[in-house]
């Protein structure tokens, strides 16, 4: 096909901005990784900032707890309920049980506590590290012979791997809780029935493929909060940019991965 | 104590540095001066190693830093004390903690100890009972005063200032000024400033250098930069609107507008 005057010019206009995003992408992806095998090498070299690491657990745990707790609560008697009008119609109903708990551990447990943790946690660091960039305090670092990524990006790190999963094993738990709430109060079923069919067709693999969902999200949340945050420019502009960014890309990358380990750990 | 050769940095399309050269002796006390966004942060932050030139060399007492790694550039940043323009202190940390920074990380000395020596260096700088205190607790002079009792915690050999005076009122600009005199005076340190503010550089400087399109135009005393037959630096020095670095700028707005 011919392009002739402006049509031309229109489709190189685009394929250049393309080009450019594509490049922009390509290397944003790069740095990213390039954090990640920095911080990998830090990781293991003394000193070991134990200190900041149990601190970022806290503010991780703090910051989210609360809000994993009630959103698992209520995601596990909503399961309950859902599952119980579609398993009335072929007499399932004491299946629910099982439903709940496979549900919660393999999948709405560690995705959920992402997702939120993303929103708060991954956000907040994006947000203090972006505000260290933009005043300077990370040059500081620098000229204090400490290593940023060591001293402000590991422990984040760390923290996220670590917590998640912790998190994950109580949103499962309340979860499943939630679901025998509603079975045995509104659905009339039994407790003792119910919970027998969630620990005899739960297994090992469940849970663990759930906690090892988490811990990759963990890692992708702070690793994208740090990367935000680290590499802010323009101001209090550009951390407001940072924040919002990382909360968003580390959301697509959870539910991503979540597709691809799940296809690999079934 | 430090020389810079042939020093060039650009970001994007940006030429930040195009060919530095400067020597800094032992004890000098060297002011880089230059307008805002003539990349005097981005000089200062090479001679740390806090930024990697794209080609250049910069020897620290001998040692070519840019082409050293990480770790290596750490032992060398412990010559180093600096202070930021907007002092860079951490919020997160109470002021005893920011001054005590260093000597946390690089030495085995119990909190007891650090906060001491906090105490101390913060005693020299001219601040007494604030070691408790947050850094958003301080005035801007205040705060200026921690950073500098930050950067000179490890005992450091050189001290890199990065506009210290800008932001301060009159009287808190002169006092910094006579703290960085004191701090060459008391630990014998090579000094970098970099500034725009003439009145302050004529105070402290030993020798003055001018910066300008990403080159040091001109170094001399400061009664030789006074006397200046460079029309640039004259223009610059004076604080006048009218000359050739406003000629210069008006012609690149045009160029730039024409594209
Ligand atoms: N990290 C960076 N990334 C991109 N551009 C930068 C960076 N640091 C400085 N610059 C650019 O370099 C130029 C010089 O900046 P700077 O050294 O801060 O000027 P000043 O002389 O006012 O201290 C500016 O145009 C600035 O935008
Ligand atoms: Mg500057």
């Amino acid at each position: 096909m011919e392009l002739k005057g402006q049509g031309a010019g229109y489709v190189t206009d685009l394929l250049e901005v393309l080009g450019d995003w594509i490049m922009e992408g390509i290397e944003e992806i790069g740095k990213v990784i390039l954090l990640f095998f920095k911080a990998l090498v830090w990781a293991f070299q003394p000193p070991f900032f134990l200190r900041n690491t149990i601190k970022q657990m806290l503010e991780v745990g703090v910051h989210s707890i609360p809000v994993v707790l009630i959103t698992a609560t209520f995601t596990g008697m909503v399961l309950a309920l859902q599952t119980h009008t579609g398993f009335q119609r072929f007499n399932a109903e004491s299946l629910v049980g099982t439903v709940v708990a496979l549900s919660m551990t393999r999948e709405l447990g560690p995705v959920l506590t992402g997702l939120i943790v993303a929103g708060r946690a991954g956000s907040a660091m994006a947000a203090e590290l972006g505000t260290m960039r933009v005043t300077e305090q990370i040059d500081a670092l620098y000229t204090l012979a400490t290593n940023p990524i060591k001293y402000l990006v590991v422990p984040r790190l760390i923290a996220g791997l670590v917590m998640l999963p912790v998190m994950t094993v109580l949103s499962d738990i309340v979860g499943i809780y939630g679901g025998l709430f509603v079975s045995v109060t509104i659905l009339d079923a039994n407790r003792t029935v119910y919970l027998r069919r969630t620990w005899d067709y739960l297994t090992f693999n469940d849970i663990y493929s759930g906690l090892l969902k988490a811990a990759v999200f963990g890692l992708i949340i702070s690793l994208i909060g740090c990367y935000k945050g680290f590499y802010t420019q323009g101001g209090a502009e550009g951390v407001g940019k940072a924040t919002t960014g990382s909360v968003v890309i580390s959301s697509m990358l959870i539910l991503i991965s979540d597709y691809f380990l799940t296809a690999i750990l079934f | 104590m430090i020389k810079i050769v042939e020093l060039k940095k650009s970001f994007r399309n940006n030429q930040v540095l195009q060919g530095v050269d400067l020597e800094i002796q032992e004890g000098e006390s060297m002011v880089v001066i230059g307008g805002s966004g003539s990349g005097k942060s981005v000089l200062i932050k090479h001679i740390i190693g806090i930024l990697r030139p794209d080609t250049g060399r910069i020897y620290v007492a001998g040692e070519d830093i840019t082409q050293l790694n990480e770790q290596d550039l750490n032992s060398v940043r412990k010559k180093f004390g600096m202070l930021f323009q907007a002092a860079a202190l951490f919020d997160s940390l109470s002021v005893w903690e920011n001054v005590g920074f260093g000597l946390k990380q690089h030495t085995g000395l119990s909190d007891q100890e650090i906060r001491e020596k906090a105490r101390e260096k913060l005693a020299m700088v001219g601040l007494y009972d604030v070691e408790d205190l947050r850094p958003s607790e301080l005035s801007g002079g205040m705060q200026k005063r921690v950073g500098l009792a930050r950067a000179i915690a490890l005992e450091p050999q050189i001290l890199l200032y990065d506009e210290p005076t800008t932001g301060l009122d009159p009287i808190n600009a002169d006092m910094i000024n006579n703290l960085i005199i004191g701090m060459r005076e008391k630990l014998n340190v090579t000094s970098v400033a970099i500034t725009h503010d003439m009145v302050s550089a004529y105070k402290i400087a030993d020798r003055i250098a001018m910066l300008y399109k990403g080159k040091i135009l001109q170094v001399g005393t400061p009664r030789e930069i006074q006397n200046t037959d460079n029309p640039f630096v004259r223009q610059f020095i004076s604080g006048s609107a009218v000359g050739p670095i406003t000629e210069d700028l008006e012609k690149e707005l045009m160029e730039r507008s024409a594209k």
